[in-house]
Order: structure tokens, then C-alpha cells, then sequence
């Protein structure tokens, strides 16, 4: 597998500074995750690395490369969205292959790598639930044969039973198939339970970036402090402002 | 993004706004007035010829031509249109040889005043059988009276304008001689003319406040109205309808620039002494010029009908300010 | 489409399309002759046996003329309908597959032209083509482009905008590909609908350029030619007139309506809220117990659907109660059913529903307005975007306290700052859109502190806002409630979130509540499967990294597929014949704690320490 590297991106929409210069490294093998609150550039970060949203300066690497079509894949946030309704979820799948893949025993595969009965290949996504669909929608950023693998947001528009099952799923996965992977969310406990590295994100910079544990326990920022003291804890109670 | 970023700097949204509008509305009169300039170059022969006739001598076409300025370069009569339309120029008539602007002056008053009769009706009539609608079938309410009102006003918006206006005619005028068959001369003879131009749009406008006030209904400040327990009526007229308003607008816009291009059937019908009965006999006369500047006119008349809602929505709805295109 | 058919309106449209067909089919055929035939002793006719609708003026017979027109008028409508709609189509998608600039000439152009009304456009088209039938055709089909070319434009876009169309461009996949594969297909249905409606127009539009004389010539002849030639005698005789007008009208009515029942029939129902019916309030008279007393509350809607089932609970002055649980749970549902905003269709019944000693179904308007405070999930949409904050907050005061305008503005500053919005003299000025979210929030609480609100109906409030603004809201209700001993319900899909904040917690899943207990109970001695997995299946910061998180299989039922039985025995570990049949009352496990639950204290004690490892 394969390290991505961001080096200096800045992403500009009109006059707006979206992303801010960030450099960040996804190490080989490793999960990074990244957490913000919703406007930090995360998300359009995520989108320079497949390519969604054009860089305004600075590069993505994929092992040193910028070209990189393919190599990196992305796993969406609403899975009602993500997988089009009119077309089978095998479809989908096999769309994403690279040409001169035996598709059908491939589709099969993947299914049953993401635990779906790969009998269900000729469903089209409305028969699916939320979990499952977002199920299908890793299978198919898998079928492009990934170095890296985004994920943005993938448990937010899940139900809580579901979540817990397609976060195992992520974890497995990438244990598994030593998958590199960029890992997005705004929930930090989410996010700590998937990652070897967390950054965190504000304004379009990153502000803190280190192994899970050290940015958990020693935040250096006042914003991953706020952030930690923001995140939801079992025994700790909300006084009265 | 651009909302948040306006808002951090406090600055306001009505400049650029205005702005764009402007840039707008003189980029389609501009497309406009090239359009109809071209009109006459695009017609494939000799517009001349094709004006004149077959029969036409040679001598004769080829003076017309250059009494038109025909024969110059395209640019040249361009700039010479341009600069005309500037001084209020609109050329002259091929078959009356009066200038054109002389006989819209004529004609435009009678069609302005059919419009604006029409307009009024379309608001009067439409808004408030809307917004009733609304209020009675609200919730899946009264099923039977939201198929008898959806129907007669597809029926109705069915019908075109020309056609409402022969079956009125031969109902209220031939019939039952309660009105003129034609003409623009008694307040009597306006109430045919105006129900015919008028009733199309009205069902439609009446439909489309309906649909938009039942969504807007819907939406979570309305619950919130109802949370704060308000009395039914500061709901429905303080909270639901200035929203219902804003996309009725939108679309109702699109609607009334086709009431101004309605008046031309409306006025062949009833013999109104307007632009409309003007353009079509002008146009089976290939009279171009003339043809040139009525549709000029109308069309100017629809690009300020779209300017007006736009400002209007503006005013009610400070967001439409900060939308982008 | 097919789904139009089973509208009466739909069906009927369809088989006045299907006869429309047949007669521009076989009408020339069959009476072609005696439409031309020319009869010198019966000129210019009225109505007769003989001639249904009279002759014209060569003596030829009306009704059979307009028959035999039937194939000219259908035909050279479709035919422009087609130019149209593929020109259209062409115009509108291309942009996605053109380079950038090009594609913004294309959107701009189409923009203008979508300005103008369609029948200027034809008279536009008709001056450059000629007066004709070729001339008319093009005319339409260009003058109804534009605005397919905007429609095909506005529905890729949103078509676009959807993650499919981005996932499927990270997976490679070619603009070509894109735009056929997936864009068209899910434009489709709103395109055909549209180029039905537009079918119609463009044949009463020909007949009013034929109408006008600009349109088919002599000898050729339409129905708005026909209709024309009988106009000028209209005074003499109506029916050579109507009877072509009554053609035009049924031919476009019959496309117009069969293209709304196919668009009513693929846009579906809207959906609807109901209006509060407390249907039997029973007047058993209990002790008053509670600020707000709910026992037995269900509330269904049309088609058997009962999203709230039985559901029991009482709220003490002061306190503050989380309801947690999925989407679908009813809990958002028993909020709006308790403050009395369930609307039609939905009906809300219960054995008693009390609010302040008073059955809420009687409670006045101004008493529920000052002393029920709502807060909604949503603070962008939950506010009116049309007016300023301050008359939005002031409006409570104004109707419900008597206070004048200008006393209830002073009163929302008020207010504002209490809640701690800085500068609330000039915030009161602004409009929704001005506000950030956190801050609406917060207006959105200082609108229910506008009267003495002794309890707050707080759904959701938190879910739309960032963490660390979260925080502040959640502390700012505790403080309400501390400073004013106003009680809260604080609904939450998040446990943790009423967690940190409540003082007890119902849990709910399928419209019933399974467990109730004291929150500093909850990560100790939870004990309904249902409330025990989902403290387990939610990673926090201290769930072990190492271990899996626990899963519950399945997914939670929608309100109308409930079965038989514990709704929640499918995906439960502990499930047996019995929860498969009957479904478990809600019973007094210890002092404070409820649940709903068919398994012994003892057999779920274990189960959860287990659960827990």
C-alpha cells in the first residue's frame, strides 16, 4: 500500500479560503483520522485527493506521484446519495473496475468482503438499508483496487444501531487489506476509535496533528482541548452555563 | 459560504445585487435588440424581394435596398440601427412609409392598457382563491374539492387565450349581446378582452399559490408560528403567505411575460387597436422594419416585467439578494 | 408513466390520446374525399343534419374537414415537439460535457431566451423562416427549446449535485458515460412528463399561428386554419367556429392532463401533518402528580399507521427528562403530540394528557404560549426568513401579554442577552440568515423565555450545531431550567447527550418506551437489551480501542412494519417464543426504573454485564 501526501494545499472559491496551505501525511497502512466541525475544509480537502475539487495551489501525492486517477477512492456520507437508484448495486460496483477484471466473480467477492449476500447484486440500492448501502458503497471504492482510501463522514446519516457495525467493517477492512486511509468526521470519539493519527481541522488549517493517543491524552491546541472537552464522555455531567 | 462571508464583513447584499441585476437585464437587451436587428438578415432570399414580391422590377428592389441601406456592410447598419434606437429611430414602414416608432406610439397605449387590465384581474382573482384553497384543503382535507379546483384550473390554463376569446365572443357578444364582439371603445368593451387574456393565467397563478402556500405550510418556521400558538390568521398572512409570495413570484414572473405576448392572439381577436393586430398583419405584409420594432418593444416589455419581480422579490425576501446564479 | 394510468384522470387523457391517433390515422383515409368534396348549392351552410357543423365556403363539409385535420394539426404538433425537445435536450445537456466556457455560453444563452415567452419566440421564428407550415414548425419547436434546455439544465444539475454522479466520477468513469448512464436515467421521468405537457402546447400554439394566418396556408388546412375561416363568420354562425375550437381544446387538454396525472403519479403524495385531536381524554380523576402527565398516549395516522403506541410518562416541575432513541422511534412524534402541534391527518389519543393540572386539549392558547416553550432541531428553517428576529420574538408578547411593539422588541433585547447574544440591540434588527447557527439556537430558546415558560420542549436541539457549540446550548437549557426551575424534555437520538445532561431518561424504540431510569444509572444498571446494546454499539472516548463495538443486528422497524410481539425481538440476543408474540408491558423493576422487558432482573443482569465486558 501506499502513502498519500498532501504538500501545501490551499483550495480558494471566490475570495474564500476553503483550505488554508495544509500539508498532512497518511502514512502507509495507517488510518488518519480528521476531525473539524462543519465548514473547516475538511470535507474539501477529502475532495482534492480524488480529484472533486481542484487544488488552487500546492499538491496531492500518491507515493510521490500527482498522477493518481484511480488510486484513490472515496466512500460518501449519505448513502442514499451515493449509489445512483437506477442502477444495481452490482453495477455500480463492476463500474468502478479497472478493465480486464472477471467482473461478476469480483462483484461477488467484494459483497462478501462488506458481509452482503452477494446474491443481492442485482438489487438496485432502494431495496437496501442505510447500513447496508453504505456497505456497498466501501465495496465500491474498494472494486478501483485503491492505494488509499477516503472516507468522509461515512457514519454520520447512519442510525446509532447501525454505526457501530459498519465502523467495525471499516476497521476490519483496513486490518485486513493494510489499506491507507483518510478517515473524516466531526465526532472525535469516532474518529479516535478507527485512528492511528488524528489532525484536527479549523478554518482550513490543520491545527494539531500526531499519533492518536499523544493528540487524546496531550492536546497541544486549544481548539482539540475545546474539542476533547466538547466530545461526549460517560461520566461526566454538563453543569449550567 | 459566500452568505457567511457577507455576513462577517456586515456587508450588505443590496449593492451587488443591484449590480448583477443591471448587468443582467442590459446584457438581454442587448442580445434582444441584436436579435431583432439580425432578424432580417437571417431570413434566407432577399428580404426585399420577398417583401415586395416576385413581380417586383429589379430597379425597384435594388432602390428599396438601398433606401434601406441594404446593400452596406453588416457592421455599418448595425452601428446605424444601434445609434438610431439612441435618437428613437425605428425605421420606417415598408407599406405605409410613416416611421415606425410614429405608429407604435399609436398602437402601444391600447395594448399597454389591455396588459396592465389583465395583470390586474390575474392578481385580484388568482392570490386569493390560492391562498383559500390552500387553507380549506390543507392536509389532505377535503379531497373532493382539491380534484374539482385542480381540474377546472388545468382545464382552464388548457384553453388557449385565442380560443377562450372565440368562445366568448360567440357566448357573451354573438349569443347573449351582453358585450361588443370588438373594439376599444366603452369600458364595455374591455371586459372581453381582458377575461380572455386574463382567466389562462389566472387558474395557473391560482395553482401555483395554492401549491407553494400548502409546501410553505409545511415548513419548520410555520411550526414554530403554531408553537408560539399565534392566532390562525397571523400564521397564514404573517408567517406562511409573504414565503408563499417569494416563489409564487418566481414563477408567476415567467407567467405575466407570457400575458404581455398573450395581448397579440387576444387583440387579432377582438380587432384591439394594439401592437398585436398590428405585428401579424405586418408580418403577412413583410413589412420587417415594423415587425423589427414591435418585437422590440414586446420583447423590452418582458425583460422589464422579469426586472420588476426580481426587485420586488428582493424587497420581500432580503435572502434572494444573496443568491447566486 | 404507467402508474398515470390508474388515475381516472390519467385514464381518461390516455383514451382521449388513444382516439386522437386512431383519427389522425384513419380519418383521411376515410373521409379524405368528402372533405374536399365541393358542393356549389350548399355554400357557406349553418348546422344541418346533413353537415353537423355547416359548410364553408365552397360548400365543403366542417365537422368532416375537421376530422380529416386531425393528422396535419397532431402531426406537425409532434413533429415540433420532437425538434423542440431534442434541440432542448441537445442545449441543456451538452454543458456537462463541453469545456467550461463553452458550457457557460450555452447556459447563458439558453437563460435569455428562457425569458421570453414562448409565443414571441414563435412570431420571432415565423418573421425569419417565413409564414408557412415549415416556417411554423420551426418556429415552435425553437420557441419551446429554450425552456427545455433550461429544464434538462436544472434537473442534471440537481441530478449532478448528488454523491452518485461524484463517486462515480472518483471510480473513472467518463463524462460520455456519466451523462448517459447515469445523469439521463434519472432525468427521464421529469423530461417525458414535460415533453408531454409540451406536446400540448405546441399544438395550441400552431393552431394560433395557423389562427393568425402565419401558420399552414391554403390548400392545406389545420384546425386553427379551420377555426380562422369560421371566425369571420362567428356572428352569422358559431358552430363552423367552435367546432374546430372545441377540437383544439379537447387535443390539448387530453396532453396537458395526461402529463399532470403522470407527474402527480411520479411525484408521489405530498406528505402531511396532522392537527391535535385529544379523541378521549378520560376523566379519571388521579392526584396531580406532574407538570405534564402522559398515560396511554398513541398517535396514528391514515393507512393504520401508529408511529406512538402507548406511551406513559410523567414530568415533575423542575426536571429535566431526556427521551432517547432512532429515527422512527416516535419520540419526535410523542414531543409534537404532547404540545399539542400534531396536525391533521395524525391523531393523537390518550388516556390523559395533562399540562399543568389542565387536560392539554383544553388548555388556552395564551397559557400554552407563555408557558410551553418550544425548540426545534433545525434553528435555520425554524425561523421565518422573512422577518427580523426581534418582531419574531416580540410577536409572542405582543399577542399572548398585551404588550405593546415597542415593549416586546425591549423585551426580546431583553431576552437576547439573557441567553447571551452580545449586542442584542442591534441583533433584534436581523434576519434569520444573519444569525449563525449556534446563535439561532439560542434565539430560538430566548423565543420560549419571551413568556414564563415552565416547561421546555427541547427536540433535537443540539443535532444540526457543531460540537463545541452543542455545549453551549445543552448548558444553556440546564441553566434555564436551574434559574427559572422550568422542567425540560429533551428529545436526542445521541444517549450521551442526555446523558450528560438529565436527570432521567426514557429510552424508546418502535413507537413504545422500553426502559425509564435515572441517568446516573444509565451506564451501571441499564437494563432493557435493547438500551444496553446501544450504550455499546456508540464509541465514546472511553470505549476500548482494541475491542470490536457491539452490534446490534438489523435495523430498527418503521412505524408501519411493526409485527407481532417485542418489536425489538428480531435483532435481540435474549429473544424467545414468548417476545415473538406478546409484547412486554413497561413494569417497575426497582424505584425509578422501568422496564419493558419479558426476561427476569436477574436474566438481564447478566446479559448486560456480559454485554458490556
Amino acid at each position: 500500500m501506499s502513502e498519500l501526501r498532501f504538500d501545501r494545499v490551499s483550495v480558494r472559491y471566490g475570495h474564500h479560503l476553503a483550505v488554508d496551505d495544509v500539508s498532512l501525511v497518511v502514512p502507509s497502512g495507517q488510518v488518519v483520522g480528521l476531525v473539524g466541525e462543519s465548514g473547516s475544509g475538511k470535507s474539501t480537502l477529502a475532495a482534492t485527493a480524488v480529484g472533486l475539487v481542484p487544488v488552487t495551489s500546492g499538491q496531492v501525492l500518491v507515493d510521490g506521484e500527482t498522477r493518481h486517477r484511480r488510486k484513490v477512492q472515496m466512500v460518501f456520507q449519505d448513502p442514499y446519495s451515493s449509489l445512483d437508484p437506477r442502477m444495481s448495486i452490482g453495477g455500480s460496483i463492476a463500474e468502478a473496475m479497472p478493465k480486464g477484471v472477471h467482473k461478476k466473480a469480483e462483484v461477488a467477492r467484494l459483497l462478501e468482503l462488506v458481509n452482503l449476500d452477494p446474491g443481492r447484486a442485482t438489487s438496485l440500492p432502494a431495496r437496501l438499508s442505510g447500513g447496508q448501502r453504505q456497505r456497498v458503497a466501501l465495496a465500491r471504492a474498494l472494486a478501483g483496487q485503491p492505494e488509499v482510501v477516503v472516507a468522509d463522514e461515512i457514519t454520520s446519516a447512519l442510525d446509532v444501531s447501525v454505526q457501530g457495525a459498519v465502523l467495525n467493517l471499516v476497521r476490519d477492512l483496513q486490518r485486513q487489506l493494510g489499506l491507507s486511509m483518510l478517515f473524516i468526521s466531526h465526532n472525535l470519539a469516532v474518529v479516535r476509535y478507527v485512528s492511528d493519527r488524528i489532525a484536527v481541522m479549523k478554518d482550513g488549517r490543520i491545527v494539531e496533528e500526531g499519533p492518536a493517543e499523544q493528540v487524546l491524552t496531550e492536546p497541544g491546541h486549544e481548539y482539540t482541548r475545546e474539542l476533547l472537552a466538547a466530545a461526549p464522555k460517560r461520566h461526566t455531567r454538563l453543569e449550567a452555563s | 459560504m459566500i452568505e457567511v462571508r457577507r455576513r462577517a464583513e456586515g456587508v450588505s447584499t443590496w449593492l451587488p445585487f443591484a449590480r448583477r441585476r443591471a448587468v443582467r437585464f442590459l446584457v438581454s437587451l442587448w442580445v434582444l435588440v441584436t436579435a431583432a436587428f439580425l432578424m432580417i438578415h437571417l431570413i434566407p432570399g432577399d428580404p426585399v424581394r420577398e417583401s415586395l414580391g416576385l413581380a417586383a422590377p429589379p430597379d425597384v428592389v435594388a432602390s428599396r435596398r438601398a433606401a434601406l441601406g441594404l446593400d452596406d456592410p453588416l457592421l455599418v447598419q448595425y452601428w446605424r440601427y444601434l445609434t438610431g434606437l439612441f435618437r428613437g429611430d425605428l425605421g420606417t414602414s415598408l407599406t405605409t412609409n410613416t416611421p415606425v416608432s410614429d405608429l407604435i406610439g399609436d398602437r402601444l397605449p391600447a395594448t399597454v392598457q389591455l396588459a396592465v387590465l389583465a395583470f390586474l384581474f390575474v392578481i385580484v382573482v388568482a392570490v386569493p382563491v390560492g391562498v383559500v384553497m390552500a387553507v380549506l384543503t390543507k392536509g389532505g382535507r377535503r379531497r373532493g374539492g382539491e380534484l374539482a379546483f385542480t381540474s377546472s384550473s388545468v382545464v382552464l390554463a388548457a384553453i388557449p387565450e385565442f380560443l377562450l376569446a372565440v368562445g366568448l365572443v360567440s357566448l357573451l357578444a354573438v349569443t347573449l349581446n351582453l358585450f361588443p364582439v370588438a373594439g376599444n371603445d366603452a369600458p364595455g368593451s374591455w371586459v372581453l378582452p381582458v377575461l380572455a387574456l386574463a382567466i389562462g393565467p389566472a387558474a395557473v397563478l391560482a395553482r401555483i399559490v395554492r401549491v407553494e402556500l400548502l409546501s410553505v405550510l409545511g415548513n419548520d418556521f410555520v411550526r414554530t408560528a403554531r408553537a408560539k400558538r399565534l392566532p390562525a390568521r397571523l400564521v397564514y398572512l404573517r408567517h406562511a403567505l409573504p414565503n408563499a409570495v417569494t416563489a409564487t413570484l418566481t414563477l408567476g414572473g415567467m407567467l405575466l411575460a407570457s400575458l404581455v405576448a398573450g395581448t397579440v392572439l387576444v387583440e387579432n381577436v377582438f380587432a384591439w387597436p394594439g401592437l398585436g393586430s398590428t405585428i401579424v398583419g405586418s408580418i403577412q405584409q413583410k413589412d420587417y422594419p415594423t415587425v423589427q420594432g414591435i418585437v422590440l418593444v414586446y420583447g423590452a416589455g418582458v425583460l422589464l416585467v422579469n426586472l420588476v419581480v426580481d426587485v420586488v422579490l428582493a424587497l420581500l425576501d432580503p435572502r434572494s439578494t444573496i443568491r447566486e446564479a | 408513466m404507467r402508474a398515470a394510468l390508474r388515475s381516472p384522470v390519467g385514464l381518461a387523457s390516455a383514451v382521449l390520446l388513444a382516439v386522437l391517433v386512431l383519427l389522425a390515422v384513419f380519418a383521411p383515409l376515410l373521409w379524405g374525399d368528402r372533405a374536399a368534396a365541393i358542393d356549389t348549392d350548399s355554400l357557406q351552410q349553418g348546422p344541418s343534419a346533413d353537415h353537423l357543423l355547416g359548410t364553408d365556403q365552397l360548400g365543403r363539409d366542417i365537422f368532416h374537414r375537421v376530422l380529416v385535420a386531425t393528422r396535419l394539426t397532431i402531426g406537425l404538433a409532434l413533429l415540433a415537439t420532437l425538434i423542440g425537445v431534442t434541440t432542448g435536450l441537445v442545449l441543456g445537456s451538452v454543458p456537462s460535457v463541453l469545456p467550461r466556457w463553452a458550457a457557460r455560453v450555452v447556459t447563458s444563452a439558453v437563460n435569455i431566451a428562457v425569458a421570453f415567452p414562448g409565443l414571441l419566440l414563435a412570431l420571432f421564428f415565423a418573421v425569419i423562416f417565413g409564414t408557412g407550415t415549415i416556417g411554423a414548425v420551426l418556429a415552435i419547436a425553437f420557441a419551446i427549446a429554450p425552456s427545455f434546455a433550461r429544464l434538462t439544465q436544472t434537473l442534471t444539475a440537481a441530478v449532478s449535485g448528488r454523491d452518485f454522479i461524484k463517486a462515480a466520477r472518483v471510480c473513472g468513469v467518463g463524462r460520455f458515460r456519466l451523462l448517459v448512464r447515469h445523469i439521463l436515467p434519472n432525468i427521464a421521468e421529469p423530461l417525458v412528463i414535460n415533453a408531454t405537457l409540451a406536446a400540448g402546447s405546441a399544438l395550441t400554439a400552431f393552431a394560433g399561428l395557423s389562427f393568425l394566418g402565419i401558420g399552414v396556408q391554403a390548400p392545406s388546412y389545420d384546425w386553427g386554419r379551420l377555426l380562422g375561416e369560421g371566425l369571420q363568420r362567428i356572428y352569422i354562425s358559431p358552430a363552423p367556429a367552435l367546432g374546430p375550437a372545441i377540437a383544439v381544446v379537447l387535443a390539448g387538454l387530453a396532453f396537458n392532463l395526461f402529463g399532470e396525472a403522470a407527474a402527480s403519479a411520479a411525484g408521489g403524495r405530498q406528505q402531511v401533518r396532522g392537527r391535535a385531536v385529544a379523541r378521549h381524554d378520560s376523566t379519571v380523576e388521579e392526584p396531580d402528580e406532574g407538570l405534564l402527565t402522559v398515560r396511554n398516549l398513541h398517535v396514528s395516522f391514515p393507512g393504520g399507521i401508529t408511529p406512538v403506541r402507548g406511551v406513559s410518562f410523567t414530568v415533575h416541575n423542575g426536571e429535566m427528562i431526556g427521551v432517547v432513541g432512532e429515527s422512527g422511534s416516535g419520540k419526535s412524534l410523542t414531543a409534537l403530540a404532547v404540545s399539542r402541534l400534531v396536525e391533521h391527518p395524525g391523531t393523537v389519543t390518550a388516556d390523559r394528557l395533562d399540562f399543568d393540572g389542565k387536560p392539554l386539549r383544553t388548555t388556552s392558547d395564551r397559557d400554552l404560549g407563555t408557558k410551553l416553550a418550544m425548540v426545534f432541531q433545525d434553528p435555520m428553517t425554524s425561523f421565518n426568513p422573512t422577518r427580523r428576529i426581534g418582531s419574531q420574538l416580540a410577536e409572542v408578547s405582543e399577542v399572548h401579554q398585551g404588550l405593546s411593539r415597542k415593549e416586546a422588541v425591549r423585551k426580546a433585547v431583553d431576552r437576547l442577552r439573557a441567553v447571551r447574544i452580545p449586542e442584542p440591540e442591534r441583533r433584534v434588527k436581523q434576519y434569520p440568515h444573519e444569525f449563525s447557527g449556534g446563535m439561532r439556537q439560542r434565539a430560538m430558546i430566548a423565543m420560549g423565555l419571551m413568556g414564563e415558560p415552565q416547561l421546555v420542549i427541547a427536540d433535537e436541539p443540539t443535532t444540526a450545531l457543531d460540537v463545541t457549540v452543542q455545549r453551549e446550548v445543552l448548558k444553556l437549557l440546564a441553566r434555564i431550567r436551574a434559574e427559572r426551575t422550568a422542567a425540560v424534555l429533551l428529545i436526542s437520538h445521541d444517549i450521551t447527550v442526555v446523558a450528560q445532561t438529565c436527570d432521567r431518561v426514557l429510552v424508546m424504540y418502535a413507537g413504545r418506551i422500553v426502559e425509564e431510569l435515572p441517568t446516573d444509572e444509565l451506564f451501571t444498571a441499564a437494563r432493557h437489551p435493547y438500551t444496553t446494546a446501544l450504550l455499546a454499539a456508540v464509541p465514546d472516548l472511553d470505549t476500548d480501542r482494541e475491542a470490536p463495538l457491539a452490534v446490534i443486528p438489523g435495523r430498527p422497524p418503521e412505524p408501519g412494519e411493526i409485527a407481532r410481539g417485542c418489536p425489538f425481538a428480531p435483532r435481540c440476543p435474549l429473544a424467545e417464543d414468548r417476545c415473538r408474540e406478546e409484547e412486554p408491558e413497561l413494569t417497575e423493576m426497582s424505584d425509578g426504573h422501568r422496564v419493558a422487558c419479558w426476561k427476569s432482573e436477574k436474566e438481564l443482569t447478566l446479559a448486560a454485564a456480559g454485554g458490556a465486558r
